[in-house]
Order: structure tokens, then C-alpha cells, then sequence
């Protein structure tokens, strides 16, 4: 068992990740309900045929940030345990970019808080992706299009 | 003139061809001061017309203050997940 007051875990990894790893994290006994959230690089992507994705991440801030949203959603809500870890590296097809687990008491403030962090996680960690496209061709993915965020 | 080293990354990396960029600046300065002088270096005109900066690993505004010993860099667009 592990105590409802263990900080977040937050971290940028180079190699694969392990749920198991998060959901321990974040469960003690007064856990009724572990939200896990997997993202996971897909073959397609504006219509292009995606082979593979380099993340890149600027490790320091990325982790102060993921600690912040962390510290928030304890905020809004109380007795929250959080996990959020990042893959940077080339990843293939089918590989985990990012894994989140949220546990609480209740099922409803685990699973909004997991969806909460992944959104957060979009708009304010400074982690790129540059895709690879069938053909060799690759950018860096802007998912702004040019409109300014945070 | 005193310079103070910028952190660039992705897409801003590629521009400059670095990953660490001298930036000729009076210290202390502010954060649009830093972005200005960006701009005239080789590569700078490939930054969009507004750019994200973070000191010390926090995101910062324009008239944010750089001096001696802060952590600059400037951040792309995000695309975590």
C-alpha cells in the first residue's frame, strides 16, 4: 500500500513506458478508481501515411510543467493521485508516446482529471513531434497552425 | 558586447542549425529584447511573427527581465501526446 499524500510522478523517459508502473503509483487502499489514459503513435495523420514519430522535449520544463498541472488537478481535486509520463526518442507505429493514470476515491473525478491532464499536457508541455511520412518526406507537427498558446 | 546563450529546439533548431544560440544583448535585458535579436541572426527570419520564451523553465512575457545566469529558451509550437 502506498500513503494518498506520495507527490506525483512526472517524468520524461527515452525508453518504453510501463503502466503498471503509474497505476502503482498512484493506488493506495482509498483508491476506488484508477483512469488510465494511452497515447499511441497511428499510422495516419492529416491523411499522410505515418511511419514514425521523433518526440523531442525540453526535459526540465516539460517536467515543471507536468508537475504543475499535477498540482492543479490536486487543487480541483481533493485526495487525486497523479502519474504522467512522456516517451521522447523515435517511436514506431504502435508505440506509447505518453501514459497517464489518475486515482481517486470516485470514478468521476479519476476519469475527468485524467482528461484534463492529457489536454492540459497538448497545450502547455514543450514536447514536439516530428513525423516521418511513407516516401521520407517529415515536418514538425504544429497543431496550433500559427494561433498562439498558451 | 555581452550575449547570453538561447535554447531552441525542433522546428526553431532546425532554423538557427543549433541547439544552443549566442544572442548579442546588453544584461539585463527584457525577453523581447532577446526576440528582437534573434531575428537578426542568420536563420532568425524563419521565427513565426510571435514566439513563446521560457526563463528558468517558466513560461515568460515580453517584458519579462534576462540577466546574468537565466535559463532562456524558446519554445515551439507544443505537440505532446
Amino acid at each position: 500500500m502506498t500513503s494518498p499524500e506520495r507527490g506525483a510522478l512526472v517524468q520524461i523517459v527515452g525508453s518504453a513506458i510501463d503502466l503498471n508502473r503509474l497505476v502503482a503509483h498512484v493506488q493506495h487502499d482509498g483508491v476506488g478508481a484508477v483512469a488510465t489514459f494511452l497515447g499511441t503513435v497511428r499510422d495516419v495523420n492529416d491523411g499522410r501515411h505515418v511511419t514514425g514519430i521523433d518526440y523531442e522535449a525540453y526535459q526540465p520544463m516539460a517536467e515543471a510543467e507536468m508537475r504543475a498541472i499535477a498540482a492543479e488537478l490536486g487543487a480541483q481535486w481533493e485526495g487525486l493521485s497523479v502519474a504522467m509520463v512522456h516517451r521522447v526518442g523515435t517511436l514506431a507505429v504502435g508505440d506509447v508516446s505518453v501514459a497517464i493514470a489518475c486515482a481517486h476515491a470516485r470514478r468521476a473525478p479519476a476519469a475527468d482529471a485524467m482528461r484534463t491532464a492529457i489536454e492540459a499536457l497538448k497545450v502547455r508541455v514543450p514536447i514536439w513531434k516530428r513525423e516521418h511520412y511513407a516516401g521520407g518526406e517529415w515536418t514538425w507537427v504544429d497543431p496550433t497552425r500559427g494561433v498562439v498558446s498558451p | 558586447m555581452m550575449s547570453v546563450p538561447v535554447l531552441v529546439f525542433a522546428s526553431y533548431a532546425d532554423a538557427f542549425g543549433a541547439r544552443t544560440v549566442n544572442v548579442p544583448v546588453p544584461l539585463p535585458c527584457t525577453v523581447a529584447d532577446v526576440v528582437l535579436a534573434m531575428r537578426a541572426l542568420p536563420g532568425g527570419h524563419r521565427l513565426p511573427g510571435h514566439v513563446l520564451v521560457a526563463v528558468n523553465h517558466a513560461y515568460a512575457k515580453p517584458g519579462t527581465a534576462v540577466g546574468h545566469g537565466d535559463e532562456v529558451a524558446l519554445i515551439p509550437p507544443v505537440a505532446g501526446g
